[in-house]
């Protein structure tokens, strides 16, 4: 039988330890973001939301290329595991996203005074979010596993290559987006924004690496199932272990 | 059939002289596969009167959406002539691939002696040509229906129509013959190919935009962005031909 719980010390101990060690984290910055930072002085209170919008936009590119990795991985190699990593590094990626797509807009109202504008980073979190919901929903309506794994595979280089085309051409288009980090000579941003900074992206990693840690031994299971589901039903004993609709069929 | 002669008879003529004979032997193969889905479409007309007509609509709709006599074609026809020929692309993919499910014609043309990459090539520049034959179509109506004036700007306006059908193409074909093999493919075809195209999109309506205004086409931002749509159409077009394989695997 197929086991679910793999030996490796290692990937039991980060199962264990990361969820611990991600709290501890996100504790830690939101207490800097909110009392540790200094306030922005034109923008006031509302800059904070930069701590939780900034880490999250960079970690969502990470995952969004490991998807890529992944699936070229797959593809080249047709192990199962790179189709899993690939679709959970998708999955944690378009959270990701989705929470760059929330919160952008609650800052942007105050300072911009408009929730959205059509910029080069915004309209390209977009197009990423649409595209890698089009990889979920690829995996939706295909039946077949292994058709699944090799379209969605396709879709996460394709969407991938896709990114920097789009990011360089709706700025070549418009831009307004704050360049934070590009403001250099003593750095664009004062010691504590810059720590409370930092501190959002160790968060940001260490939590992508715990929902990996998490789904990934997941998809396994779904895997190791959707085996074991597949041998009962080619079996006619084992007919109890029969869904009613295969049961019917056969 | 004469198609088949005429390939066999450029093969005859490219006896084996290293790479310059094997493109050669390549381009008939590529060649053959367009002909014999240009063939078919010539001897049925069950697509391109199709995507005609639903051309001419979507124009008819948008003509009384922006009440063009008052309004500037210059700032709104671009996008419409945009919108009316990626719809009309997508139901070119979408036909393309469901005309090889009939009888299992996916399975002969697997059979045949030509590699995966080649029947995408084949595809590629079956549908861009229909594509092309119904904006060659389009554009000259589009031209009666919003007065403006089509033959001072025919030249670099085919150029900008080619190139951005080309890139729109590339990627439609892939995702066309994916999608083909998915439960609700098509729903899937057009979210899938219409994230992708963003950035080639805003391409065809600037480069478009400039052709129409008779400006220059290859001086300042719209040589730019035929520079993008151009690398677009290369680098899609390498990605479709190098991922197909796994498209229409079995």
């Amino acid at each position: 039988m197929m086991s679910t719980r793999d030996g490796s010390p290692l990937l039991n101990g980060a199962r264990m330890g990361l969820p611990i060690l991600t709290l501890a984290l996100a504790i830690t910055t939101l207490y800097m973001a909110f009392f540790y930072a200094a306030r922005e002085k034109v923008m006031g209170d509302v800059q904070r939301i930069f701590y939780f919008h900034a880490p999250a936009g960079m970690v969502c590119f990470l995952a969004f290329f490991v998807t890529f990795v992944a699936s070229i991985a797959y593809l080249a190699t047709r192990r199962k595991i790179w189709d899993i990593v690939g679709l959970a590094s998708a999955e944690i990626g378009l959270v990701l996203t989705s929470i760059v797509l929330i919160t952008g807009p609650i800052w942007a109202r105050p300072v911009w005074g408009t929730f959205w504008t059509w910029e080069a980073r915004l309209t390209t979190t977009m197009i990423l979010w649409l595209i890698y919901m089009g990889y979920l929903l690829v995996r939706r309506y295909t039946d077949d596993p292994d058709q699944q794994a090799r379209f969605a595979a396709v879709i996460g280089i394709i969407g991938f290559l896709d990114v920097p085309i789009v990011y360089w051409s709706v700025r070549w288009w418009r831009g307004n987006h704050p360049l934070v980090l590009k403001i250099s000579g003593g750095g664009g941003l004062e010691p504590s924004m810059n720590a409370t900074f930092a501190m959002g992206i160790v968060t940001y990693l260490t939590l992508y690496a715990c929902l990996m840690a998490l789904r990934v031994p997941l998809g396994r299971s779904e895997e190791a199932l959707r085996w074991l589901r597949e041998r009962a039903s080619d079996r006619p004993d084992a007919g109890r272990l029969h869904r009613d609709d295969e049961a019917s069929t056969t | 059939m004469n198609a088949g002669g005429h390939a066999v008879g450029l093969e005859a003529r490219a006896p084996a002289r290293g790479a310059l004979g094997a493109a050669r032997r390549e381009a008939a193969k590529v060649l053959l596969i367009c002909r014999k889905d240009l063939a078919i479409e010539w001897r049925r007309l069950d697509n391109l009167p199709a995507m005609f007509f639903f051309s001419l609509l979507v124009l008819v709709i948008f003509n009384f959406g922006f009440d063009f006599p008052a309004a500037d074609f210059l700032l709104l026809g671009p996008a419409v002539l945009w919108v009316t020929f990626t719809f009309a692309g997508v139901l070119a993919f979408s036909h393309a691939f469901a005309l090889e499910r009939e009888g299992d014609c996916m399975e002969g043309l697997k059979l045949a002696p030509v590699d995966s990459g080649t029947i995408y090539l084949g595809k590629l520049m079956a549908s861009t040509l229909s594509i092309l034959i119904v904006e060659a179509a389009v554009l000259p109506l589009s031209a009666l229906l919003f007065d403006y004036d089509l033959a001072a700007c025919a030249g670099p306006l085919g150029l900008v129509v080619a190139v951005h059908t080309l890139g729109f193409a590339s990627n439609g074909t892939l995702l066309g013959a994916l999608t083909a093999r998915t439960r609700r493919g098509d729903v899937l075809l057009p979210i899938l190919l219409f994230a992708v195209s963003v950035p080639l999109m805003f391409s065809a309506v600037a480069t478009t935009a400039t052709a129409l205004a008779h400006a220059p086409l290859f001086a300042g931002a719209a040589g730019t962005w035929l520079v993008m749509a151009s690398v677009f159409d290369v680098i899609f077009i390498t990605a479709g031909y190098l991922t197909f394989e796994y498209v229409i695997e079995e």
